[in-house]
């Protein structure tokens, strides 16, 4: 039976020239409901791990950055990190606000990016268009910071390579406040509409003895009423010295996890202005000469969750063992307890709340009994924005427009 | 718990580990042989609670090492049981997925690249090697250069 199934997804292919990520979802269902779920990955593998080992320890912070464009702080943040606990390095505190400023201006982009995403997965374009607006201004400041909006390179051993010049700081405070007053405004209509509460709520539950099973990490985990987080548990960066909480919720559905991520945007807004303002004077990185034998664990709080990177050295200019783990390994596969029992339609959004890269969504098929694709990608968008439509109907609320901002 | 309590209770567990090393405060090795490690990681993982993080497999010089990481998000430690796999022949290793279905796929990652079975896996098929990949090349071994 599975043959059949593998040989119809085939003919879709794993590979499209627009998709930058590969990962396949073979749906079992029942009528309209799920029963089973089956995740292929790694049809894209790089080889990175393989790779690193042939680098110099610091032109590997150039090859993980190049991991995910969206989490390209995190991951050599991450390694650095590891590498720094191998070689004892004091790293400057300046260096350490720094990193924090980037990490959280990177953390405010993704998560408005996923809720412009989730909102186009339910119909809701207007959601989409504005999300991605004011997230532009914040890729705009990365890049008068690093010169980069994506592919930062900035973090090295003992410390950065750029620093947060000050001619930027107030245009980086000034944008904060439109962010801030924007994320506002888009919270409280998700927070507020009917709508959104009838479709979102109680979609693709992750239970919590399930969040713990699956080992799912970031707001993934925080969503169904497990609050741990990097920055908090083991903080690295300056995350110690500045005033902040960790965001959870304990209902663990598609709503819970959008909450969490938008409370998160405001908390991370809090943390680059108070960063700012408390940024050390003083150089903004060490001289590291050598790394001696041995081995660390690198962590931090990527958008998507913990980043994990381990990395082993026999004391040579190479790394002899690099492990990297992406939050999104441990928080896929969580799919086989939220998507089962679920309806069609939702699914594109469950797979969606755990903020894989979208493209992740793009190569479900549905199959039904007798083996046959009957539902690819586009016939599943559609019928989760004509259930989103059918509820708005039912309610009557308004539609939001461009203009209501 | 905090750091000393959990140091405290990783004893619990000494006899069942050729040793315990540390390279920072918060950072905790336990060295146990092949044997062990399913009892260590349920000591682990249902006693204490830790998060399971993921499992790193290394081609050590004489055997291999596999190494799967846990956390205690209250300290913030990061627990680590270094396995080692002395056969290199057949390496063979008691899968933990039975007790953290997210290893699932770390196991399977690790048995398409390092070449390591990991029994009592549930599913143990590939899932990083292509269907047409030839058997017996294991892509992370030193042997293999990129």
């Amino acid at each position: 039976m599975k043959e059949t199934a593998r040989k119809s997804v085939l003919a879709v292919g794993p590979f499209h020239p627009l998709q930058e990520e590969m990962e396949f979802f073979q749906l079992t269902v029942d009528g309209e409901t799920v029963t089973d779920i089956d995740v292929r990955i790694s049809y894209n593998h790089r080889g990175i791990e393989k790779l690193s080992e042939t680098l110099q320890f610091d032109q590997v912070p150039f090859l993980v950055s190049r991991i995910c464009g969206i989490c390209s702080a995190s991951h050599p943040l991450a390694y650095v990190q590891a590498v720094e606990e191998i070689a004892q390095v004091k790293v400057p505190e300046r260096a350490l606000y720094v990193r924090t400023i980037i990490n959280e201006l990177e953390r405010i982009h993704s998560h408005l990016l996923w809720v412009g995403l989730a909102g186009h997965f339910i119909g809701y374009d207007t959601v989409f268009m504005w999300a991605w607006k004011y997230r532009e201004p914040v890729l705009d400041l990365l890049e008068e910071i690093t010169g980069n909006r994506n592919n930062y390179g900035n973090v090295r051993i003992g410390g950065c390579r750029e620093d947060v010049p000050d001619d930027v700081r107030p245009r980086i405070l000034a944008e904060l406040d439109t962010i801030e007053k924007k994320t506002e405004m888009l919270t409280k209509a998700v927070l507020d509409d009917p709508v959104l509460h009838a479709r979102l709520k109680g979609v693709g539950v992750l239970q919590k003895d399930a969040a713990v099973d699956f080992a799912v990490t970031g707001p993934t985990a925080r969503g169904s009423g497990v609050p741990i987080d990097v920055r908090h548990d083991d903080p690295y960066a300056a995350y110690a010295d500045l005033d902040w909480k960790v965001i959870s919720q304990t209902e663990g559905d598609v709503f819970a996890k959008a909450v969490v991520r938008l409370l998160e945007t405001f908390e991370s807004i809090k943390m680059v202005r108070e960063a700012l303002q408390k940024l050390p004077s003083g150089p903004v990185a060490a001289e590291v000469k050598e790394i001696p034998p041995g081995e660390g664990c690198g962590h931090a709080e990527a958008p998507r969750g913990e980043t994990f990177h381990y990395v082993r050295s026999d004391g040579g200019n190479r790394p002899i063992r690099h492990k990297v783990r992406a939050p999104s390994y441990v928080n896929v596969p969580s799919f086989k307890a939220s998507c089962i029992g679920q309806h069609i339609a939702d699914v594109t959004l469950t797979l969606a709340a755990v903020d894989p890269c979208y493209s992740c969504t793009e190569r479900v098929a549905v199959l039904d009994s007798h083996d046959s694709v009957i539902h690819d990608y586009a016939s599943l968008l559609q019928l989760s924005r004509a259930k989103t439509a059918q509820l708005r109907k039912e309610i009557g609320t308004p539609v939001m427009k461009l203009e209501d901002i | 718990m905090n750091q000393q309590t959990l140091d405290k209770r990783l004893e619990e567990t000494a006899d069942r580990l050729i040793g315990i090393e540390r390279t920072q405060e918060n950072r905790v090795y336990l060295l146990c042989e092949s044997e062990n490690v399913y009892d260590v990681c349920r000591f682990l993982f249902d006693t204490l609670n830790l998060r399971f993080v993921i499992t790193t497999g290394v081609d050590a010089e004489h055997c291999f090492e596999v190494l799967h990481h846990f956390a205690d998000d209250e300290c913030g430690c990061m627990v680590t049981v270094k396995a080692f796999v002395r056969d290199r022949e057949n390496p063979e290793l008691d899968s933990i997925t039975p007790l953290i279905p997210g290893a699932e796929w770390i196991e399977r990652e690790i048995h398409d690249i390092l070449g390591i079975a990991f029994t009592h896996h549930p599913n143990l098929q590939r899932l990083i090697l292509n269907d047409d990949w030839p058997e017996g090349v294991y892509p992370l071994r030193k042997e293999v250069q990129p």
